[in-house]
């Protein structure tokens, strides 16, 4: 089975040295409210929405099209301020769902757009970037462009490049939802793995339900706009899981249910 | 990109020329393509000195138009303020008719600065201008999200992110002004009372009935602009050979 190769690949690359992060690392998001100026009137996207990340933890947030997970994303990040409501955050990085990746650069050096925009010079950051393509399953492809790689490696080194930026807390945006069915199944066990070897807190938005059980520690259903929290379900399940697994299965239909999604 | 079939139109439309000509057309004062062709030939070393400086101002007032262009559009984008003050005024700008504004220009700079490459600065600069501020404008607005959640300085966003995603729209800048460059340097000479470049010897030879010399000038003008425009396309391909690169096809 794919996912398990790539998982096993996972497992016998060596572990690199904890890195340095920006201090503790929590998310805290209190009943926080957001509103856009439209082009017919105000659209409120979240309203009242509340969050809470522990550090380490990996927090998925499913909702339906359209209910501001990605201005949650945002605000944790610091590019929005809130309405009213209160956000407390440790330094955040971003992974949009579309892999951005800059069509001039090569694996290595978007790998490590994080630490030029930071101001560190080319060989430092390449330097950096380095030790992890193998791990990512990269190796070889150093100065391929991003058009010369396939959609699951174009997402994995946009995974890195936000991983490089050294920030405790990772705001994941529908990080696959581009990908195939296979592609997709083989990147959420790669990214199981990587976050085992490499604890970050993560706050992941999805609509894939199912991608929210297999990856999170909990996972916190929004309503339709404007959104906020309706549930929160908590997954403890033992990694790695199975999209089989009864558990995982019971679990899915749990959080569709609250979506209002007949099973 | 396979030249032929350009090259197989054109040879259609050279004939279908010499024929209506051969046939009475023309009116005794259009000079077939051959009779074009041959005062190419026998005003060789005429054209040559002529087209020296005129090449020379063309290159030189690109060059400046291209520098002064850049500089100006990248602190119209780095400066909000900046741009909304002279955006309007850019774009206005361009609706100037540039042949009426050749004489008072040389007029103004007639006196040590070289006229023509003042005019053909002025002319070329607009699109440089025009096409770089919107091709930064352009880039995607994820992107400059993404490389602040990076803690990203507006200036490193702007060299590593903007400006290389801008390097096309800079060149389509430039090629636009490459293309009227060569109105520029004419328009530039027969306002200037020069006595040198293809402008002038274009004047002489009209107002002495050298038809077929005319034409030739206008020949030359054209090869000109063509082959710099050809140069141009090919350092961009060298330069930015991810813009031409298909999506998905793995290089061999």
């Amino acid at each position: 089975m794919p996912a398990e190769g790539a998982a096993n690949v996972m497992i016998e690359a060596p572990r690199l040295e904890p890195r340095d992060l920006e201090g503790p690392g929590g998310v805290r998001v209190e009943v926080v409210s957001r509103t856009f100026a439209g082009r017919r009137g105000l659209v409120p996207a979240l309203d009242g929405m509340t969050l809470r990340a522990e550090p380490g933890e990996i927090v998925a947030v499913v909702g339906p099209s359209g209910c501001g997970k990605t201005t949650l994303l945002e605000l944790i990040c610091g590019l929005q301020r809130p309405d009213s409501g209160e956000i407390e955050s440790a330094p955040a990085a971003l992974m949009p769902q579309r892999d951005l990746l800059l069509p001039w650069l090569g694996t290595l050096d978007n790998a490590g757009l994080a630490l030029r925009v930071r101001g560190v010079s080319r060989s430092a950051a390449r330097l950096q970037a380095a030790p992890w393509l193998e791990r990512f399953g990269l190796a070889g492809f150093e100065k391929a462009r991003p058009a010369e790689l396939s959609g699951g490696m174009r997402q994995r080194v946009s995974f890195l490049r936000t991983l490089l930026a050294g920030k405790p807390v990772l705001a994941l945006d529908e990080p696959f939802a581009a990908l195939d069915a296979i592609t997709r199944a083989e990147m959420q066990a790669w990214l199981g793995h990587v976050l085992e070897t490499e604890p970050r807190t993560v706050v992941l938005v999805t609509h894939d339900v199912e991608e929210a059980v297999i990856l999170a520690d909990r996972v916190v259903v929004m309503s339709a706009r404007p959104g906020k929290a309706v549930a929160s379900i908590d997954v403890r399940l033992a990694r790695p899981r199975r999209r089989t697994d009864p558990d995982v299965v019971a679990l899915r239909e749990r959080a569709l249910e609250v979506l209002g999604v007949a099973a | 990109m396979r030249p032929w079939p350009t090259l197989l139109a054109l040879l259609v439309l050279l004939g279908a020329w010499e024929l209506y000509v051969d046939l009475g057309g023309g009116r005794g004062v259009l000079p077939p393509p051959h009779a074009v062709a041959s005062s190419i030939w026998t005003d060789r070393s005429l054209l040559w000195s002529n087209f020296r400086p005129t090449a020379e101002a063309m290159l030189l007032g690109i060059l400046v138009a291209a520098v002064v262009g850049l500089a100006l559009a990248i602190s119209m984008h780095l400066l909000p303020w900046l741009r909304r003050a002279l955006y309007p005024l850019v774009l206005a700008s361009q609706t100037v008719p540039i042949v009426l504004l050749a004489p008072p220009l040389v007029l103004w700079f007639g006196f040590g600065l070289k006229p023509e490459l003042v005019v053909i600065a002025v002319i070329s600069f607009f699109s440089i201008v025009v096409t770089t501020l919107n091709a930064l404008a352009a880039v995607d607005p994820d992107l400059i999200k993404l490389s602040r959640s990076f803690d990203g300085s507006r200036l490193r966003i702007f060299r590593h992110v903007e400006l290389p995603a801008a390097m096309p729209g800079v060149f389509t800048g430039a090629k636009i002004a490459v293309a009227v460059s060569g109105i520029g340097a004419v328009l530039a000479e027969q306002s200037s009372g020069t006595t040198k470049g293809l402008g002038y010897l274009f004047e002489i030879s009209y107002s002495q009935l050298l038809i077929p010399r005319t034409w030739a000038i206008i020949t030359v003008l054209s090869l000109f602009t063509i082959a710099l425009f050809i140069a141009l396309s090919a350092a961009e391909r060298l330069t930015l050979p991810w813009a031409y690169q298909p999506r998905g096809e793995i290089p061999a």
